[in-house]
C-alpha cells in the first residue's frame, strides 16, 4: 500500500473525528481501531449506553414522582434482556453509523491493534490474523484510557465489576457497592438504583465529584442521598474478600456504621488510565510522563513532529467532545494550518438525575489561582418551567470577573442541566458580558431563562427573584 | 511622603499622548504595577504602571487631556497605605473602577524591548499556550482568558500575534478581528520604526513641488508593505556602503542535472529550480566563510555572527517585494528546499505569510532571472550583511579547451556591506558559489 498521509491509531470519537475530517480535506487516511466500527468506548462502553440506561432510570423515577400529582403507575415489571437489547441496539446503531460514514469518506479501515516500528511506520496485528505495515507521513494517536483499578484490591471475580461490566447489565444485583463518588459511579449507580438496587457509594474525599463546585454538588447529593442506600465520604476500601454470596468489603471511615460489609456485586469508578503502553512508543521520540500522559504542545504535536496524540491519552478532561475537538486541531495543523486547541470553556455534564454541568471557570479554579471574581446565581424555585416539572431544586450560577462583568465559567444544576450549558459555553467563547445574557431575550416559559435570569441577578435587577438593595 | 508621578517614557521617539482613561481617582490605594492610565500615541494605546504604591493625593489630568512625556499625573501618598480603603469595591460592580486586574503594561513592553532587529513577537509577553510546554493541562489557562471569540482566537494565531497582548476596544474589553489587525499593524510599523533607527520614509525629503503645474496627477496612499520596503530599503542605503561584486557561473552541466532530476523533484511535491540550488549553495558558502552571516552592531562595536543559516527569498507579489525565510537551509537537502520555497511563495502571493516567516534571515537570495536583465546591484537586506542577485542565463560563447563553444551563463551579482566585508572576500565568495554551481559535486564535498 502506498504512504499514508494520515494515519490514526484508535476509532474513539476523537480517533474518528480526525479521520473524518482528514479525509474530507483530501487526504489519504488509515484508521486503525480494534472494534469492528469506530466508536471507541464512547460508543461501545461509555457515554452513549450509559445515557441510554439513565434515560430509563429518569423515566421510572418520574413514576414515583408522579404519585404526587395523582397519577399512580404502580411497581414497574423490568425485562432485564429486553433492556439490554435495546440498550445494545442502540450502540449497533450508532457505531453501525460510523461504519457506513467511514466507508462512504472512503477511509482504510484496518482492524487490529497498532505499534511504531519507528516514526513513520507502524505494523497492525490485525483482527482476523496476520500482520500489515503502514507507512505514513502523520499519525494522531487516539487510543484513549481504560478503567483503573485500585492497587492491591484487585479481586478475580465475576461479582467485581468496571464500569464496561457495569454497563453488561448481567443482572440487577441486590446490593451493590459503588467505589468513587466522580460521575461515573454516581451515574452508574443510579441506573441500578433506579433498577431497584440497594446502592452504597464510597468517595475517599470529603465530597462527592471532586472538582465540581460545591453549591451546585449539594443540590445533586441531596437527591444522591435520596436515592442511595448509603452514601459515606471520607472513606477508604481496605479490603476485598470473596465470600459465597458477595463481596466482603473493609470500609475504613468516620461514618461508616459497619466496617465489614458484604454485597452481591462491587462497581470499581476510581478514575480512568490512558492507553499508552503496548504501543511501541519508545521507537519514537514521543514522550510519556509518569501519569502515562502523552505530552503534547498546544498543536497536539508530541516531541515527534509527524506525530501527533489527542483525547484521554493526552491528559485530563477525559471527556468525548474535548477529544474530537483536539482531533480536529491536529488534523488542520497537519494541513498546515496554523491553528492551536485553545478552548475556554471544555463543557462537563453529569448525568444523574439532576443533571449537573459547568463550562469555564469554576469557583474551586478562580479561588485556587487567586482569580477575582464575583458569582450571579438563580435559584429555580423562582422559575416557572422548573415549578411545572415539579423540580424547583435546581440552580443556575454565572462566574463573572468583577470588572468587565464577563462571563468567564457557568454552572448548571436541576434536570437538563446538559442541554443548557451550551449557552454558557457559547457565552464563556464570545466573552460575553452579563448585560449580553441579559439582554438577549429567553423564551418563557423554559428552563433556559434560569440562565439570562442569572444574569439579571448580577445587576440586582431579576424580575423573578426580589433583593433588598444594599445602602 | 508625597510621591510625584509624572508621565514616564513611553519608548523611543513618543513625547507623549492622548490619556484614554484614568483608572484612579483621588483617596483609592494604588499598587506598585498597577495600572494607572492608558495613554494613547499615534503609534498604540500604552497602560502606564505606578511605579510605586500608596495612595493617590491628588489627580493632575482628566482623561481626553493630552500629556507630554514628564508631566505631573498623580501626587501619591507612599505612607499610611495600610489603612487606606481599596481602590474598588463597595459600589455596584459594573461601575468600579479598572485597577488591578487589568492586563500587564504589555504594549509598553513591547515598544522598549523591541530592539532593531529582533522579532516582535519575542517582545511579547509569554503567551500562556506556549508549544514549548508541553502538555500542559486544560485546566492550567492563564489567569485572565483572553476575551475573544474562538474565532478572533484563531485568526490571531494564524497571523502570529499573541491575543493576550491585544487590547480589545470592545464592551468589557472584547477582541475583535480589527483590533487583532490593528495591533499587528502597530507592531509592524514599530518594528519598521525601530529598525529603522530613525530613519523613515521621507524624512530628509524636501518639500514636494506642485506637480499639477505641470500636468494631472493622481495620489494614493502608500500600502504598508510599500511603506514598510521604503523604510527598510532607505535605511540599508543610509548605513550600509554597498559595493557590488560581478560574476558568471557556467551552469551548463548543472542544468542538464537539474532537468533529469526534476522529475524526481516533482514527484515528491517540488519543483527544483535555480533558486532552491542556490539555498543550497548560499547556505554552504555561509558556512565556509563566516563574515557573510554576520551583523554589525554599531551601538556595541561587535560582530554578531550567527550559527544559524536562514535564507531569505525575495518573493514578487501584487503588493509588493516581500521576503519569507526558509530557516535552516544548512541542513534541508535540495528537494526539501525547493518545496519549502514554492510553498513560501504561494503563501506570500496569497497572503498567508505571517511575521515570524518573514523574520530572522541571514542571507537573501534575489532572482530576477525569470524576468530579464544581465545584471544589477542589489540593495543589502539590513541587518543582514550580503545579498546575491542571479540576472537571467544566456547562452554565451565561450573558449572551452580551445574550441569556441555555446554555454550557459548565470550572471550573479553579490551586494555587501564593506563595513565588515572586503573586495577580495567577497571576489572569493562569489567565486566559490559560481565554482559550485559549475562542479555540484563540491557541495557534497565541501559543502
Amino acid at each position: 500500500m502506498e504512504k499514508q498521509q494520515l494515519v490514526v491509531i484508535g476509532g474513539g470519537p476523537g480517533g474518528y473525528a480526525a479521520a473524518f475530517l482528514a479525509a474530507d480535506l483530501g487526504m489519504s487516511v488509515t484508521l486503525i481501531e480494534k472494534e469492528e466500527n469506530p466508536g471507541g468506548v464512547c460508543l461501545y462502553r461509555g457515554c452513549i449506553p450509559s445515557k441510554a440506561l439513565l434515560h430509563v432510570a429518569k423515566l421510572l423515577r418520574e413514576t414515583e414522582h408522579a404519585e404526587n400529582w395523582g397519577i399512580h403507575f404502580g411497581k414497574p415489571k423490568i425485562e432485564l434482556d429486553k433492556l439490554r437489547d435495546w440498550k445494545n441496539s442502540v450502540v449497533q446503531k450508532m457505531t453501525g453509523g460510523l461504519g457506513q460514514l467511514s466507508k462512504a469518506r472512503k477511509i482504510n479501515y484496518v482492524q487490529g491493534h497498532a505499534k511504531f516500528v519507528d516514526a513513520h511506520t507502524v505494523t497492525v496485528e490485525k483482527s482476523d490474523g496476520g500482520e500489515e505495515t503502514i507507512s505514513f507521513e502523520n499519525a494522531i494517536l487516539a487510543t484513549g484510557s481504560r478503567p483503573a483499578t485500585i492497587p492491591n484490591l484487585d479481586l478475580d471475580s465475576p461479582r467485581l465489576m468496571d464500569s464496561t461490566a457495569a454497563l453488561d447489565l448481567e443482572n440487577i444485583p441486590k446490593t451493590l457497592l459503588v467505589v468513587g463518588g466522580g460521575y461515573i459511579g454516581l451515574e452508574l449507580g443510579s441506573v441500578y438504583a433506579a433498577l431497584g438496587t440497594k446502592v452504597t457509594v464510597v468517595e475517599m474525599l470529603p465530597a462527592l465529584l471532586p472538582g465540581a463546585d460545591k453549591d451546585l454538588v449539594a443540590v445533586l447529593s441531596r437527591e444522591i442521598k435520596s436515592i442511595m442506600h448509603k452514601v459515606y465520604t471520607k472513606t477508604k476500601v481496605t479490603g476485598m474478600t470473596e465470600k459465597k454470596n458477595g463481596i466482603e468489603v473493609a470500609l475504613e471511615g468516620e461514618s461508616v456504621d459497619k466496617e465489614k460489609q458484604t454485597f452481591e456485586k462491587v462497581l470499581v469508578s476510581i478514575g480512568r488510565k490512558p492507553n499508552s503502553q503496548n504501543l511501541g512508543l519508545e521507537k519514537t521520540k514521543v514522550v510519556v510522563n509518569q501519569r502515562g500522559f502523552v505530552e503534547v504542545d498546544v498543536q497536539r504535536r508530541t516531541a515527534e513532529s509527524n506525530i501527533f496524540a489527542i483525547g484521554d491519552i493526552t491528559g485530563d478532561p477525559m471527556l468525548a467532545h474535548k477529544a474530537s475537538h483536539e482531533g480536529r486541531v491536529a488534523v488542520e495543523v497537519i494541513a498546515g494550518h496554523k491553528v492551536g486547541f485553545e478552548p475556554n470553556a471544555i463543557p462537563a455534564v453529569i448525568f444523574t438525575d439532576p443533571e449537573l454541568a459547568w463550562c469555564g471557570l469554576t469557583e474551586e479554579e478562580a479561588k485556587s489561582q487567586g482569580i477575582d471574581y464575583e458569582v450571579a446565581k438563580f435559584p429555580w424555585g423562582a422559575s416557572g418551567r422548573a415549578t411545572t416539572l415539579d423540580r424547583s431544586d435546581g440552580m443556575t450560577k454565572l462566574i463573572l470577573e468583577p470588572e468587565t462583568t464577563r462571563v468567564l465559567g457557568v454552572g448548571i444544576v436541576g434536570p437538563g442541566a446538559g442541554e443548557l450549558i451550551a449557552e454558557g459555553v457559547l457565552a464563556v467563547e464570545m466573552a460575553a458580558l452579563a448585560s449580553d445574557v441579559k439582554l438577549a431575550i429567553h423564551a418563557h416559559p423554559t428552563l433556559s431563562e434560569t440562565v439570562m435570569e442569572a444574569a439579571e441577578v448580577f445587576f440586582g435587577q431579576s424580575t423573578h427573584v426580589y433583593r433588598p438593595k444594599k445602602n | 511622603m508625597i510621591q510625584e508621578f509624572r508621565l514616564p517614557d513611553l519608548g523611543e521617539n513618543i513625547e507623549g499622548g492622548d490619556v484614554v482613561q484614568i483608572h484612579v481617582g483621588k483617596g483609592d490605594k494604588v499598587e506598585e504595577e498597577q495600572i494607572l492610565l492608558e495613554v494613547e500615541t499615534d503609534k498604540a494605546t500604552i497602560e502606564v504602571p505606578s511605579p510605586f504604591q500608596g495612595i493617590v493625593k491628588d489627580v493632575h489630568i482628566n482623561a481626553g487631556q493630552q500629556a507630554q512625556v514628564g508631566q505631573l499625573i498623580l501626587t501619591i501618598d507612599s505612607e499610611g497605605s495600610s489603612d487606606a480603603r481599596p481602590a474598588e469595591k463597595e459600589e455596584s460592580p459594573k461601575e468600579k473602577p479598572a485597577p488591578e486586574k487589568s492586563e500587564p503594561a504589555q504594549v509598553e513592553s513591547a515598544t522598549k524591548e523591541n530592539k532593531p532587529g529582533e522579532a516582535p513577537s519575542t517582545a511579547q509577553p509569554a503567551s500562556p499556550a506556549k508549544p514549548s510546554a508541553p502538555a500542559a493541562p486544560v485546566s492550567d489557562r492563564p489567569k485572565m482568558i483572553a476575551p475573544a471569540s474562538p474565532t478572533v482566537r484563531r485568526f490571531a494565531r494564524e497571523i502570529g500575534v499573541d491575543i493576550h497582548a491585544v487590547p480589545g476596544t470592545g464592551p468589557g474589553g472584547r477582541i475583535s478581528s480589527e483590533d487583532v489587525k490593528r495591533y499587528s499593524r502597530d507592531l509592524n510599523s514599530r518594528r519598521t520604526q525601530s529598525s529603522g533607527a530613525g530613519v523613515t520614509i521621507g524624512q530628509f525629503a524636501p518639500p514636494m513641488p506642485d506637480f499639477s503645474k505641470w500636468g494631472d496627477v493622481e495620489k494614493e496612499s502608500m500600502s504598508n508593505i510599500r511603506k514598510s520596503t521604503a523604510a527598510s530599503m532607505a535605511q540599508a542605503w543610509n548605513t550600509i556602503p554597498h559595493v557590488t561584486q560581478h560574476d558568471k557561473a557556467d551552469i551548463t552541466e548543472l542544468e542538464k542535472l537539474r532537468k533529469s532530476f526534476a522529475s524526481r523533484a516533482e514527484e515528491q511535491g517540488a519543483k527544483l529550480t535555480v533558486t532552491a540550488i542556490l539555498i543550497k549553495i548560499a547556505a554552504a558558502a555561509l558556512k565556509r566563510f563566516p563574515n557573510f552571516n554576520t551583523s554589525i552592531d554599531v551601538g556595541n562595536n561587535e560582530i554578531i555572527f550567527k550559527k544559524f543559516y536562514h535564507i531569505g527569498v525575495a518573493v514578487d507579489t501584487e503588493r509588493g517585494l516581500l521576503v519569507p525565510v526558509v530557516r535552516n537551509a544548512d541542513r534541508k537537502n535540495m528537494i526539501e528546499l525547493a518545496a519549502e520555497v514554492g510553498e513560501l511563495a504561494q503563501k506570500a502571493r496569497n497572503k498567508k505569510l505571517s511575521l515570524e516567516e518573514m523574520q530572522g534571515g541571514t542571507f537573501t537570495i534575489t532572482n530576477l532571472g525569470g524576468i530579464g536583465g544581465t545584471s544589477f546591484t542589489p540593495i543589502v537586506n539590513w541587518p543582514e550583511v550580503a545579498i546575491l542577485g542571479v540576472s537571467r542565463t544566456q547562452n554565451e560563447p565561450t573558449i572551452v579547451d580551445d574550441k569556441l563553444e555555446s554555454r550557459m551563463m548565470l550572471p550573479l551579482s553579490l551586494s555587501y556591506d564593506h563595513r565588515i566585508i572586503d573586495g577580495a572576500d567577497a571576489a572569493r565568495f562569489l567565486r566559490w558559489i559560481c565554482t559550485a554551481l559549475e562542479q555540484p559535486f563540491m557541495i557534497a564535498l565541501e559543502g
